[in-house]
């Protein structure tokens, strides 16, 4: 999949692979080959320093975009899978169970995006049902009672709509989780790793340490909603997701999140193992720094995080 | 005013908009709840004259400098005379103290931004410090967009200030009204010991509509009814509004 405004390199990256190809082993076409290349650094630079917004969700929305499983493999030593919310069935969209992080045992949970066409779709392009909700929630209590940090990677477009998600009750799932996490004993550290949509994620991200990946964006709602609803013109989309300030460095600027991790020039889909690096070394800083902390310190500081997030005026009875 | 007339959506009788009002928006003739006003809500369910607001003056910031949110603000302040979409505050339930907050569908349509979860949290905090019973009564259709993820993240502000709440005795009694969406329903709304909701008002995470266009499929008559969710075992008890008062005195009863 190439996106329309990554053309350029796209184009730029073929002729290159072409005229190395003509060259063959002979010293020819050197010189052209290596104004190529500065030129492909330059479009690279041009084009990914400069992303819009909507550029932005679209990168995150990568079919190519490395998902929790290449974060799952390359990170956990070993990943002992759970399933199922013991009340109705297991929801592949969202992965969870024990793994081995460096040294640490943690409670691995994020979306499952999928690798090819076969699993996207099991997976429902990482939208859970309520039972999805209630797997979390399962995982999330174990930890607390094992003790274990909760490390949730974070990127689904939202929570499904649809006829059985409202059914078995899609918003009483999402609040218990966001009660779960209110009340989790033990270290919870999320990275946004590339879609962030509203409840879905939020369930899984009201966290003592937030961390997005650069191009990734956490919204509460989807910009194209946001357009059709706000706007009422879907195609208004690129305004909506600049309006909605969504991205992770707009989020970093507001305090929402704690930290931007860097993407390779060209997005995690370009280099995948940079973004996992990325996202490596920032779960091992981050829970080393949350190692020992007490579960009394732990509540009181989520409670203070979040207990001040909003912008309003105090009010006479404050 | 008295002899003005108007005709009732669902059933399509004529009714005197006096009578209306005098059965807090209830049809006289076929029962249907229209929405309610959060001020309306107080006087239906708070015993009179112990109502004593909470966060009076608290009005939203523009945190995105949105465009058009400022308008939308004076509009809605001016159509309703209220701050934002919610009411909070302390009074009492057929003499019982309780912490009470009511939510108002016409100041932009009840979502909910940042003085409703600042509202919300200080409600709850103030049931948790004065050990009152917690009494909510959401109306809303979703998120604050305006606001950006300031709005998504009241639902994490509402549920650290709730989980502080239940580490006390005191129940949540939650009273769903039509209609009640999105962020509200995936917070606070759902997370109440008790899930009472008013006949016919509808309930859910995403909308009817939403949900038809996702999924190319039509949704079933009644879908995301008040009824709907308590045979799919989300709401404990249909009350009829003109009911609710004793019902919750009731219910304190047990539990207060």
């Amino acid at each position: 999949m190439i996106l329309d405004f990554e053309r350029p390199v796209k184009e730029l990256e073929e002729r290159i692979v072409e005229l190395r190809r003509l060259a063959g082993e002979s010293g020819e076409l050197r010189a052209e080959i290596s104004r190529l290349e500065e030129a492909l650094d330059a479009a690279k630079r041009r084009i990914y320093l400069n992303l819009t917004p909507y550029q932005r969700v679209q990168v995150a929305r990568h079919a190519d975009r490395p998902n929790f499983r290449a974060y799952r493999d390359a990170l956990a030593d070993d990943f002992y899978e759970l399933s199922g919310d013991r009340l109705y069935r297991d929801d592949p969209a969202i992965q969870g169970g024990f793994a081995r992080i460096g040294s640490r045992n943690v409670v691995l949970l994020g979306h499952d995006k999928g690798k090819d066409v076969r699993s996207r779709v099991k997976g429902n392009f990482g939208m859970a049902h309520p039972e999805g909700y209630r797997k979390v929630k399962r995982l999330y209590e174990l930890a607390g009672r094992f003790g274990l940090p909760i490390v949730v990677l974070v990127d689904t477009p939202g929570a499904f709509a649809g006829r059985e998600a409202e059914e078995r009750g899609q918003a009483w799932a999402i609040s218990e989780d966001l009660m779960a996490l209110a009340r989790a004993p033990v270290p919870v550290v999320s990275v946004v790793i590339g879609e962030g949509g509203s409840g879905g994620a939020l369930a899984m991200c009201a966290a003592d340490y937030v961390g997005m990946l650069e191009n990734s964006y956490l919204s509460v709602i989807a910009p194209e909603a946001c357009a059709s609803i706000i706007f009422r013109d879907a195609s208004r989309a690129e305004e909506a997701a600049e309006a909605m300030k969504i991205t992770a460095r707009d989020l970093k600027d507001h305090a929402i999140i704690d930290e931007v991790l860097p993407e390779p020039l060209g997005g995690a889909h370009n280099e995948p193992d940079a973004a996992v690096d990325a996202v490596g070394e920032a779960l091992q800083r981050v829970l080393s720094g949350l190692d020992g902390v007490d579960a009394k310190s732990l509540l009181h500081a989520r409670y203070e995080r979040y207990r001040r997030m909003g912008s309003h005026t105090a009010g006479h009875s404050d | 005013m008295e002899s003005v007339f108007t005709k009732c959506e669902e059933c399509g009788e004529p009714i005197y908009e006096r009578d209306l009002r005098a059965r807090f928006n209830v049809c006289p003739n076929c029962e249907h709840h229209y929405p309610l006003s959060a001020p309306e809500r107080v006087r239906l369910l708070i015993d009179s004259g112990t109502f004593e607001e909470l966060g009076t003056g608290m009005t939203a910031g523009d945190p995105l400098g949105f465009e058009g949110y400022g308008e939308r603000l004076e509009k809605a302040r001016k159509k309703t005379g209220l701050d934002d979409a919610v009411i909070s505050g302390v009074g009492r339930i057929g003499g019982r103290p309780v912490a009470f907050a009511a939510m108002d569908f016409r100041f932009i349509g009840g979502s909910m931004g940042s003085v409703v979860g600042e509202k919300i949290a200080l409600t709850m905090e103030t049931a948790r410090d004065a050990d009152f019973p917690l009494v909510i009564v959401p109306a809303s259709g979703g998120a604050r967009m305006f606001e950006g993820v300031y709005s998504l993240m009241q639902m994490a502000k509402t549920s650290v200030a709730l989980a502080r709440f239940e580490e006390g005795s005191k129940p949540f009694v939650s009273v769903l009204t039509d209609p009640t969406f999105g962020g509200v329903t995936a917070s606070f709304a759902t997370a109440a010991d008790v899930i009472l909701a008013e006949p016919g008002a509808r309930i859910g995470f995403a909308g009817r509509r939403v949900i038809e266009q996702t999924t190319k499929e039509r949704m079933p008559d009644g879908f995301q009814t008040a009824e709907f969710q308590r045979e799919h075992g989300m709401v404990d008890r249909i009350v009829h509004r003109l009911a609710l008062k004793a019902d919750i005195e009731r219910l304190l009863g047990f539990v207060a």
